[in-house]
């Protein structure tokens, strides 16, 4: 069974709708600002963060209740705003599942000034996805995947499966929300992996990770009926691998990216000369973007054009698979390549073709990767039917 | 429902117990500090890897849950590395972890936060600590739920299997908050080994809970 896109949107400070985002980045405006001072982080820092006015106007408009913490309020908009784009799909009906992609969730509430604000139950991300489905009143039990900065793609990948072989479900509404943390940031400073200007992403002077808040959702479907026949998208394969190497580093070799590849292909029917773009992981650490390029080399995708997101958006953990899977789909029915943004010269032992220039291009089947703590790869393919 | 996969072997840790396919295996008393009672577990079964000791209590539990789970078949010989699945569920994420990083950073005066703790702050770790051990590189995915979902869970991995996605899954719970612990680490494959326990969410039911 085919399973289609029905859907999608991205909240990020680069705007609130798919479309806002897409041009943005077509305009080469980043979403990274430097912060002097700021809650999320003891010394100056650069990172992409939502404007929490702007989430709460937004937030106003769907006139519910207040209860909802900063990360809900935003997979609560994301979803809110994908449906607005297909109106056939019934959010309330027992055959949509939300699966929810989130690696830290709630995790402000663990702030002492947040602490006793919320029930300390919306620290489990199981209860966060409940939560976001009765906003819905989606009938179901949500699905969580938390599986470092791969959930977004996992998440899309467990939804196609899904969608294929279960005919209990007709439509899969994949949500992933991350947000900027002291939490977070103190975290990755302490790896000394935060870079101390915008990152750039497979450059020669790429010296680290910018990080980034966000929500996307991609609602899937296996009823044809409920998409456009014209354009429609379609996701054809996935998997994930481990490297079994380091549990906070990437394979020297790039092995396990490789298998994952391989084997999205593999599912997807496609061999590596029918890909026509890659939507890079392209953290901007020294090995994550090494251990790609390698990666791509040996699955012989050397030539296809690449871009990195991480400029724009910063590094938004478990949504950035869903938000950059989205760009990826607008790129598709533009046909246009985005630019990575502060990439000046190739800075990867082996080629890959980083897109420098925003440009047109016939996409046909695009791949999406992704790379993460603990090891974890996950690729996926979508192809215009 | 009907299957033609089957558990082979399962572990479960919990209240200061050890059961190995459902039978008692190994009691600690001296102790109500689940470290303590890890770390003799760790012992008893001479499982030797001192990255044992740098690990966080969750991936320690899943680190001897594993152990004590691939002990009973040696399945690096009849599988590749890559035909290996680990899907591995739980509550409490890596709040345990989170909760103590936390702390390293709420005062700016005492600021220490380390990234020997950071790095356990993402419940998949323990899948990575796994798949480093025993050299596996299929499949991964780390599920929160609630309570142990089994129905999703082994239709899920029936599907992995089916579609020869993987050709055996190391599966499971492994769960750590405030002192509260379980571990119940199975393999499923399409063979009939070992256990041979159909592979279906009632007889799972029925194994988590008889210990």
């Amino acid at each position: 069974m085919n399973v289609f896109v029905a859907a999608d949107n991205i909240i990020s400070p680069l705007g609130f709708t798919s479309i806002e985002n897409f041009e943005n980045l077509k305009h080469l405006q980043t979403g990274v600002r430097f912060f002097e001072t700021s809650d999320f982080s003891v010394e100056p820092v650069h990172a992409a963060v939502i404007d929490n006015e702007k989430i709460e106007t937004e937030f106003k408009k769907l006139n519910t209740s207040n209860g909802y913490t900063k990360l809900e309020k935003m997979a609560i908009l994301s979803i809110h705003k994908a449906l607005e784009q297909n109106t056939t799909i019934d959010i309330k009906s027992e055959k949509t599942l939300i699966i929810f992609s989130s690696t830290k969730g709630n995790i402000d509430l663990l702030q002492p000034e947040l602490k006793n604000k919320y029930d300390k139950k919306r620290l489990f991300l199981w209860e966060t996805a409940k939560v976001i489905c009765s906003h819905f009143q989606n009938p179901n039990t949500p699905l969580v995947v938390s599986n470092a900065c791969i959930s977004g793609v996992i998440a899309l990948m467990l939804g196609k499966r899904l969608l294929e072989e279960n005919s209990k479900y007709e439509n899969i509404i994949v949500v992933g929300a991350d947000i900027i943390t002291h939490f977070v940031v103190s975290g990755f400073q302490s790896f000394k992996a935060v870079s101390t200007e915008i990152a750039k992403p497979y450059d020669a002077e790429r010296i680290g990770i910018s990080l980034g808040e966000a929500a996307g959702t991609i609602v899937l479907t296996n009823n044809v009926s409920a998409i456009s026949t014209t354009s429609s998208i379609l996701v054809k394969g996935g998997a994930s691998s481990n490297d079994a190497n380091h549990i906070s580093g990437p394979s020297r070799s790039g092995d396990g990216l490789l298998l994952a590849i391989e084997k999205a292909l593999e599912e997807s029917n496609l061999k590596a000369e029918d890909i026509h773009f890659i939507s890079g992981h392209g953290t901007a650490t020294l090995f994550n973007d090494e251990m790609e390029a390698l990666a791509i080399n040996d699955a012989h995708l050397q030539n296809v054009p690449m871009n990195s997101l991480k400029s724009y958006f910063g590094h938004t953990l478990g949504a950035a698979g869903i938000i950059e899977s989205v760009i990826t789909l607008e790129s598709m029915r533009k046909n246009t390549l985005i630019a990575t943004f502060n990439f000046k010269t190739l800075g990867t032992s082996k080629p890959v073709n980083i897109i420098s220039k925003t440009q047109e291009a016939n996409l046909q089947n695009c791949l999406k990767t992704a790379a993460g703590f603990g090891g974890c790869n996950a690729a996926i393919v979508f192809s215009k039917q | 429902m009907s299957t033609k996969n089957y558990i082979s072997a399962i572990c479960s840790i919990k209240n200061g117990k050890v059961f190995v396919n459902n039978t008692l295996d190994y009691t600690f008393t001296e102790s109500n500090e689940p470290i303590d009672f890890f770390k003799s577990v760790y012992k008893h079964y001479q499982l030797n890897y001192p990255k044992f000791y740098k690990m966080d209590s969750l991936s320690k539990l899943a680190f001897i849950a594993s152990e004590i789970l691939l002990k009973t078949q040696a399945i690096s010989k009849e599988h590749t590395p890559e035909n290996i699945a680990i899907i591995i569920a739980n509550s409490a994420s890596s709040l345990e972890i989170d909760t103590e990083h936390q702390q390293t950073i709420n005062d700016k005066a005492n600021y220490f936060p380390s990234p020997a703790n950071f790095v356990y702050t993402l419940p998949n770790i323990l899948i990575g600590e796994i798949a480093i051990r025993n050299k596996i590189k299929g499949e991964n995915t780390f599920f929160i739920f609630d309570k142990f979902d089994t129905l999703f869970m082994s239709s899920y991995i029936n599907s992995l299997l089916n579609s020869k996605k993987a050709s055996i899954c190391v599966a499971g719970w492994v769960d750590f908050y405030e002192n509260h612990y379980e571990a119940n680490l199975y393999l499923v494959e399409n063979s009939e080994k070992g256990l041979k326990s159909k592979h279906t969410a009632e007889e799972l039911n029925k194994r988590i809970t008889n210990n």
